[in-house]
């Protein structure tokens, strides 16, 4: 007896339909309450599931930004303490060296100084001694001469004897006004000293007030990081992101870098090592390759943290000098070794190559290649030589960009969580009214199938209710109760 | 500094990725020179095809010729055979003295009377068995017309799982311009046996493209 059998309850089948709908509209009607309450209690439970998973993404969210502020916060407290010890550093160093010889400074001033005053004081203009007989000359002078020609005579030697003294006295002060321009001319230098070493003063003045400015900024920063200001945290966020998409960049470059420096060596280590071996499946001489290069990043790593560049490494910043300076040389050293070793490396490729290209020009019959072209190879070598050696000491300065990235990477990671988790909330909730709203459409809909049964109960119920209200306005209002009356 | 060292790990992991390629597997060819008859004339195109081989082949590789003369299932027949050494420079040398060797025997081949072609095939077989490579290659350079000595038995099944089988510079005879279909039975007849054994076969009549011998 198969389906069809069943269904079909009188042999017309429409007839069958019928009958089969009247027969569900009739168990769906007396069914319907507990139905309703199903439907409902279950959306009911979704809604409330949904919403709660809601909730806890979203307070796991609010842990997450919690997390991500106190990051940031120390992540741009420890930059300020750092940018501000810099410049600390850099006001002691600049005191240190400039102040230092200021005592020097100060007598050198003042030794210009005496010497200033000794020559002003040498350069004071005396006004000659006027000859002290001439008075004497005078009244000679003034004797009559009453045509006595001796007496003229000698009045005549008088004059010339006086106009003699007076041309020595002018000459005598012109000797001494030259002497005293000399003197005068003299202090020029020692002013000129004395102005040098006043604008190197001001100078220095200038920038340690410029670098007090720069300190009172970064401090000022500082106090907003302590203070957990809403504004610390909006600088320092905008900050992270682009510093994190600066130094992906970057990184990127080096990334090409290090695969040109790859290519540079992977053929040459077929030779030490051998071409065919390999390393879960890829060849030992390529691997040998990345490990160099892996190697040239570490050093470098290492030779940015011990000159305090980076910070990646607590441990040797923490080293004493000594051992710092001395691991600043050994990571040298090996960078060295190494950039002298990839050198070797390009040139044997080099080598290789040409060897290759003349087997196969031999194979192939074409002969060896043209003597033009030869005689350039040089240059293609030594650029592959210079690449070798060089591109080692440029992937030293990973470490900078690389910190960068580790560092705006958390902040970064942190945002990006704090936005999934919100979008995931979002979207729950979403769900949630979802199912709320559907559970009141299957509600409607399962009534919409039973219209049949609801539309007599509500003419029957209507009917009823017509009845009662106009048995009720034939009989007059119900008496009320003596409680009723005194409510 | 967890974190650096996954990253550093993750940037090695980025240029295997982006420069080191996944090495390729090693390849045993193994090539069969008809010397009978008048297909001795056809040996220099013979030795332009090895050239051609030496220059595809890289290091690790393996390369044999044989001669496919009266009865090829001999070691003898091996004309000139080379597992390249993993340093590049070697392998270079290698492919310059096999090269020497292949026109030794060019010079110096003298016409045999039959044609032993399974022999060859089976002692093919046998060789890069013996050499254990990823993929096999037997070429073979000849007009696939068989000519066995009475008392010889070459009806045997060939075990050629693995392998790719090539036929190049099939020319064709006098007889087969007189009934095409002598050459048209003979080729399917090998492109049968080849199939039955488990093998790959193929023909190559164009000379100009070499490149793709082994390419497939």
């Amino acid at each position: 007896m198969g389906f069809s059998d069943m269904f079909m309850v009188v042999p017309n089948a429409a007839a069958s339909v019928a009958i089969w709908f009247v027969v569900l509209a009739v168990v769906l009607y007396f069914a319907r309450q507990p139905a309703h309450q199903s439907i409902r209690s279950f959306v009911r439970i979704l809604h409330n599931a949904l919403r709660l998973a809601a909730s806890s993404i979203m307070s796991a969210e609010q842990m997450l930004q919690a997390r991500n502020r106190e990051v940031l916060l120390a992540a741009g407290r420890e930059a300020a303490e750092r940018m501000i010890e810099r410049e600390f550093e850099r006001v002691e160093a600049m005191v240190h060296k400039d102040l230092a010889e200021y005592p020097a400074l100060q007598r050198q001033v003042s030794e210009e100084i005496t010497r200033i005053a000794e020559d002003y004081e040498k350069s004071t203009n005396v006004p000659p001694d006027p000859p002290g007989w001439s008075k004497a000359v005078e009244a000679v002078a003034g004797i009559p001469v009453k045509g006595d020609p001796m007496v003229g005579q000698i009045l005549q030697d008088i004059h010339t004897s006086l106009v003699k003294a007076q041309a020595k006295a002018i000459e005598e002060y012109r000797k001494s006004s030259l002497m005293r321009h000399a003197v005068l001319k003299r202090i020029m230098p020692y002013w000129q000293n004395v102005q040098q070493v006043l604008t190197s003063v001001d100078k220095n003045i200038t920038s340690v007030v410029e670098r007090s400015k720069a300190i009172g900024r970064y401090m000022d920063e500082y106090e907003e990081i302590l203070k957990k200001s809403d504004k610390a945290v909006r600088v320092l966020s905008a900050s992270a992101l682009s510093q994190f998409f600066v130094s992906a960049l970057v990184l990127c470059v080096a990334i090409g870098g290090a695969m040109i420096n790859f290519t540079l060596i992977a053929r040459p280590m077929a030779e030490m090592v051998g071409g065919q071996s390999l390393i879960m499946g890829y060849r030992t001489s390529e691997i040998a390759a990345l490990v160099i290069i892996l190697v040239e990043v570490s050093m470098g790593l290492f030779l940015m943290e011990s000159l305090r560049i980076t910070r990646l490494f607590p441990v040797i910043g923490a080293l004493n000098d000594k051992l710092r300076v001395r691991m600043i040389w050994i990571t040298f050293s090996i960078l060295l070794i190494l950039a002298s070793v990839e050198a070797g490396l390009a040139f044997m490729r080099e080598i290789l190559l040409q060897d290759e290209l003349a087997t196969s020009a031999l194979l192939r019959g074409e002969g060896m290649p043209a003597h033009d072209t030869a005689n350039f190879v040089w240059i293609t070598t030594a650029a592959q030589m210079g690449m070798g050696f060089i591109l080692p000491f440029a992937l030293v300065f990973v470490a900078i960009p690389l910190e960068t990235f580790v560092h705006s990477l958390r902040a970064v990671l942190g945002m990006s969580g704090v936005g999934v988790l919100r979008g995931l909330a979002m979207a729950l909730r979403f769900l949630g009214n979802v199912f709320r709203y559907t559970g009141g459409l299957l509600v409607n809909l399962y009534d919409l199938f039973i219209f049949a049964p609801l539309w007599i109960e509500g003419a029957l119920k209507g009917g009823s209710r017509e009845r009662h209200d106009r048995d009720g306005e034939a009989e007059g209002p119900e008496p009320m109760t003596i409680r009723e009356v005194s409510a | 500094m967890n974190r650096c060292a996954w990253l550093v790990s993750m940037m090695a992991a980025l240029l295997l990725q982006g420069c080191g390629e996944q090495a390729p597997q090693n390849r045993g060819v193994y090539l069969l020179m008809d010397t009978s008859g008048t297909y001795t004339k056809e040996l220099k195109n013979a030795q332009q095809l090895i050239n051609v081989i030496l220059v595809k082949l890289d290091p690790g590789d393996s390369f044999a010729v044989g001669r496919i003369d009266t009865g090829s299932f001999s070691e003898k027949d091996i004309v000139a055979k080379v597992t390249f050494d993993d340093r590049p420079s070697q392998t270079n040398q290698q492919k310059r003295h096999f090269r020497d060797s292949v026109d030794t025997f060019v010079k110096s081949v003298k016409s045999a009377k039959f044609t032993d072609i399974s022999g060859g095939v089976l002692q093919a077989i046998e060789y890069l068995n013996e050499k254990g490579n990823d993929r096999k290659h037997i070429l073979i350079f000849s007009d696939l017309k068989e000519e066995l000595p009475n008392g010889y038995v070459r009806d045997i099944p060939l075990q050629l799982e693995g392998y790719d089988v090539v036929a190049l510079n099939v020319t064709k005879l006098r007889s087969d311009n007189v009934d095409p279909r002598e050459y048209l039975d003979r080729l399917e007849a090998w492109q049968r046996r080849v199939e039955e054994g488990g093998g790959k076969w193929r023909v190559i009549n164009d000379m100009d493209r070499l490149e793709r011998i082994l390419g497939g």
